[in-house]
């Protein structure tokens, strides 16, 4: 479980989250949800220590990131596992390197051993004969399966995934939010997703957060969602107008 | 003030780039990539202004020299010291800043504005050490021996328009290069050379690390890693001067 309390973080003197609290469940997709410019993404970086929170508290199973030094942070980061907006995939390795990675680096495993798992991790997201192949080569969705496959390859506890759908056609964006919600089970990860597709809120958000100006505005599951009444949380969900004939039974 | 928080801040990155790699065999694989990269990769612009500039030297030397009782070999010497003290080292490096500077700062800054700096710190790799210290290890290795071929194609470009243009006879060059040699400014210009490495590693490498925005910044880092490091290239060149020859 990931807890975050009380956190402001503010860029120049500008506030950017004020007072946010949530929870995040093991085996759970977590969503954190809001409109461009809202501090999710902020509030994601902070999470995973890419931001310096000013003031706050977050907790991975309990053990505070925030009061760690440097090396206690770098045992909780090998139980993390990123999948990044724009996928991040180092330009210069091929897809194999990319996703053995994270085992070359921190584990003692022979080179076999790693391939094998790199394999085993390509499979997952369903890429086979991808291995030599530059992230240049390959489509937008098979980059997203690959950072995921890259996020998982040291069996993570927490996982983490900034906009996985962005850029992606719709058909593409539900595999990968498939992906995700199965990855999360199979693995009993709290996973945390930051996202405005309301396709993968209704589809994968057991938990949902929502983040308006900075400020944790509602939170539930996507089936309370359709029955909120909360003004500012209605106006995002509604803002298409497809949507809004659906509510007001116009469709 | 803002020159005093660039520094600072350049003085931290460097304390975190020299922190122990993860692990050693991947550091040595990487050094040697960036040795073939960086170093191997600028054998050829070295070699090509080396054999024109060592030429053009030889050239003007020998054509500005009036007074028929200065002998001929004076051009070899005149050739000889301008690249063993400064072409050698001072001006190749400046070309090398321009060369490798902004090739060290467009990648890392890519790397940045892509979030792949981001991906690894989230794996918990101090993505400052990982990025730069085999750049600057790598530069560090390579630049002497950058600086010993360039003086050997320098000279050799000098002694064949000499004889090619008929202005300085090949015995006098030779003798020339031979005359009053100081082996120190050998040693002078492999030192100026690895300080001019470092210089060219670290401060590219801190514009490319630092860069926010998107391909427009990535470009501005790559100016200003050049621009920079050209400016301590030249001051480091005068202190350096200042404290070895006098």
């Amino acid at each position: 479980m990931i807890e975050v309390k009380n956190v402001y973080k503010s860029f120049d003197g500008n506030i950017v989250l004020k007072d946010v609290s949530a929870t995040f469940d093991p085996g759970k997709t977590n969503l954190i949800i809001g409109q461009s410019g809202s501090g999710k993404t902020v509030l994601l970086k902070s999470i995973v220590g890419l931001h310096q929170i000013d003031t706050g508290e977050i907790d991975y199973d309990g053990r505070s990131f925030i009061g760690m030094n440097e090396n206690q942070r770098k045992k909780v980061r090998k139980e993390m596992g990123m999948l990044f907006q724009g996928s991040a995939l180092f330009d210069s390795k091929t897809v194999e390197e990319n996703v053995r990675f994270p085992l070359d680096v921190f584990t003692d495993m022979s080179l076999d051993e790693r391939r094998d798992q790199t394999n085993k991790c390509l499979e997952r997201v369903n890429l086979k004969n991808v291995n030599h192949l530059y992230p240049a080569e390959l489509s937008g969705g098979m980059q997203k399966r690959v950072a995921i496959a890259r996020a998982i390859s040291l069996n993570p506890r927490y996982l983490f995934c900034d906009e996985p759908n962005s850029g992606l056609d719709p058909r593409t964006a539900i595999v990968i939010d498939n992906l995700i919600y199965e990855i999360t089970k199979e693995y009993n990860m709290t996973t945390v997703v930051n996202t405005h597709d309301m396709n993968s809120v209704m589809g994968i958000g057991e938990k949902v957060i929502f983040i308006v100006e900075g400020e944790k505005g509602w939170e539930g599951t996507n089936q309370d969602i359709l029955e909120s009444d909360n003004p500012r949380l209605n106006d995002f969900i509604y803002a298409s107008r497809f949507l809004k004939q659906l509510r007001d039974g116009h469709i | 003030m803002k020159f005093l928080f660039q520094t600072g801040k350049y003085l931290w990155f460097l304390g975190r780039v020299f922190k122990r790699p993860v692990k050693g065999r991947m550091f040595l694989k990487q050094v040697l990539e960036e040795i073939d990269d960086l170093g191997i990769g600028s054998l050829g612009i070295v070699a090509i202004i080396s054999v024109f500039i060592g030429a053009v030297i030889t050239l003007q030397t020998a054509i500005n020299i009036e007074l028929p009782i200065i002998p001929l070999y004076t051009v070899g010497v005149a050739a000889r010291d301008t690249v063993l003290l400064e072409f050698s080292s001072t001006i190749v490096f400046l070309i090398l800043a321009g060369k490798v500077g902004s090739h060290i700062a467009s990648q890392i800054g890519t790397m940045r504005v892509t979030e792949q700096i981001d991906a690894l710190d989230v794996m918990g790799i101090n993505s400052e050490s990982y990025l730069v210290l085999p750049k600057v290890v790598a530069m560090i290795f390579i630049s002497p021996f950058l600086v010993i071929i360039s003086m050997g194609i320098g000279i050799s470009g000098g002694w064949i328009a000499g004889f090619v243009t008929g202005l300085v006879p090949s015995e006098d060059f030779i003798y020339g290069i031979q005359y009053s040699f100081v082996p120190f400014y050998v040693y002078y210009s492999l030192i100026k050379s690895v300080v001019f490495a470092f210089l060219i590693a670290t401060i590219s490498g801190y514009c490319g690390y630092y860069v926010t925005g998107g391909s427009l910044e990535v470009g501005r880092s790559s100016t200003r890693a050049v621009v920079v490091s050209s400016i301590q290239i030249l001051l480091f060149n005068l202190i350096l001067t200042q404290v070895l020859l006098t």
